[in-house]
């Protein structure tokens, strides 16, 4: 599991050869959020003011991310309207072959109002994703216009913002899913309600 | 941008070398000279897939070939596991083999631990002439993402300091 603690070694093959030292360790600083929460843009869950903000970067059919799914709804229920949640897309599309098509669903609900009925039945159901016809399925069972869902979905209209999504994330230091931001600064720790608790408390 | 006292720093000559890529095939890093060059020192194939540095490296490739930039990994893992590991992320980028005398490279860069016999995770941005001009040691079991090579490859393009 991640540390910070690197260990000294007081060997040294040769002085010409180098090697880590630690020291590396002492400065380090958690990458922050660039791209700032936008309620006109954002999908935001709890009140768009309140004081905590964690941001989510998941993969629908990342495991890890379905994992830290009931994680993050603990954290909620504890911090209750102290927090507002921010979910942005991150698909690993080389590695997660329906992730791009269930980011597309989720953004096609958003448009009908129902991102997080969308999102939360991805997650529920990740072991049943699939292709677009499994996608529209859900589409069905959430109560969506899948006529409108499939039309959007087959043009890739959400493709873009899914990508800038993406990019954000990037350059924000997204180095895997899920990864959270509390407050704006990378959360290094477990994707686990305690350790996000503790993390959003010691920020506020 | 961080500087550390052990990994080779910006402004020093990175020493050639020549790895393999696969059983038959080496790559040289004089090859790449007149493009920008990423090098990926990483501890080990197969880590887990949704937090793995070099399938993020994947996807954000095409940002990478904005600047012209090549990518190598290098880790000691052997060629065949080398093999196994880009196929199955579907790596877009050589993988290379510090695997005999192991750790040999890595050590040249400052990036090998000798007590764990691992390639350190190190990061370095190579200029067109082969100059180091960023580097970054990532703290244990940090994946460090892609953020710090896409801020070098953008200050590359600016006069030097």
């Amino acid at each position: 599991m991640a540390t910070t603690t690197a260990t000294r070694h007081s060997r040294r093959p040769s002085k010409t050869l180098l090697e880590p030292t630690g020291k590396e360790a002492e400065s380090y600083e958690p990458p922050k959020l660039v791209v700032p929460v936008d309620p006109s843009r954002d999908h935001i869950q709890g009140d768009p003011k309140a004081l905590l903000t964690l941001v989510e970067y998941g993969d629908y059919q990342c495991p890890f991310c379905g994992a830290a799914y009931p994680e993050v709804k603990k954290v909620q229920k504890e911090l209750g309207a102290k927090l507002r949640f921010v979910f942005r897309n991150f698909p690993l599309t080389n590695v997660h072959e329906f992730a791009m098509d269930a980011a597309e669903t989720a953004e096609a609900a958003a448009t009908q109002g129902k991102f997080w009925e969308m999102h939360d039945f991805l997650y529920e159901h990740q072991r049943t994703l699939g292709d677009q016809s499994v996608a529209l399925g859900y589409a069905k069972k959430i109560g969506l216009d899948t006529q409108k869902v499939e039309r959007e979905t087959s043009q890739h209209f959400y493709q873009k913002r899914i990508k800038d999504d993406f990019m954000g994330g990037v350059r924000s230091g997204v180095n895997g899913t899920p990864t959270f931001y509390v407050n704006g600064v990378r959360h290094d720790g477990p994707a686990e309600a305690e350790a996000l608790v503790e993390s959003l408390k010691a920020k506020s | 941008m961080r500087k550390s006292s052990s990994i080779l720093n910006p402004g020093r000559k990175a020493p050639n070398f020549s790895l393999n890529s696969t059983p038959d095939q080496k790559v040289s890093l004089k090859d790449f000279r007149g493009q920008p060059v990423i090098l990926a020192f990483y501890p080990a194939d197969w880590s887990p897939v949704c937090t793995d540095q070099l399938s993020l490296y994947a996807m954000v490739m095409p940002e990478f070939k904005k600047f012209n930039a090549e990518l190598l990994a290098i880790s000691v893992d052997n060629i065949w596991s080398h093999l196994a590991f880009a196929k199955d992320r579907k790596l877009n980028f050589p993988v290379l083999s510090d695997f005999e005398p192991k750790g040999s490279i890595s050590r040249k860069f400052g990036a090998y631990k000798e007590k764990i016999g691992e390639s350190a995770r190190a990061l370095f941005v190579l200029d067109d002439k082969g100059v180091v001009r960023w580097s970054h040691l990532s703290p244990d079991g940090v994946n460090p993402g892609a953020e710090g090579i896409l801020s070098a490859l953008e200050q590359l393009n600016k006069p030097q300091t």
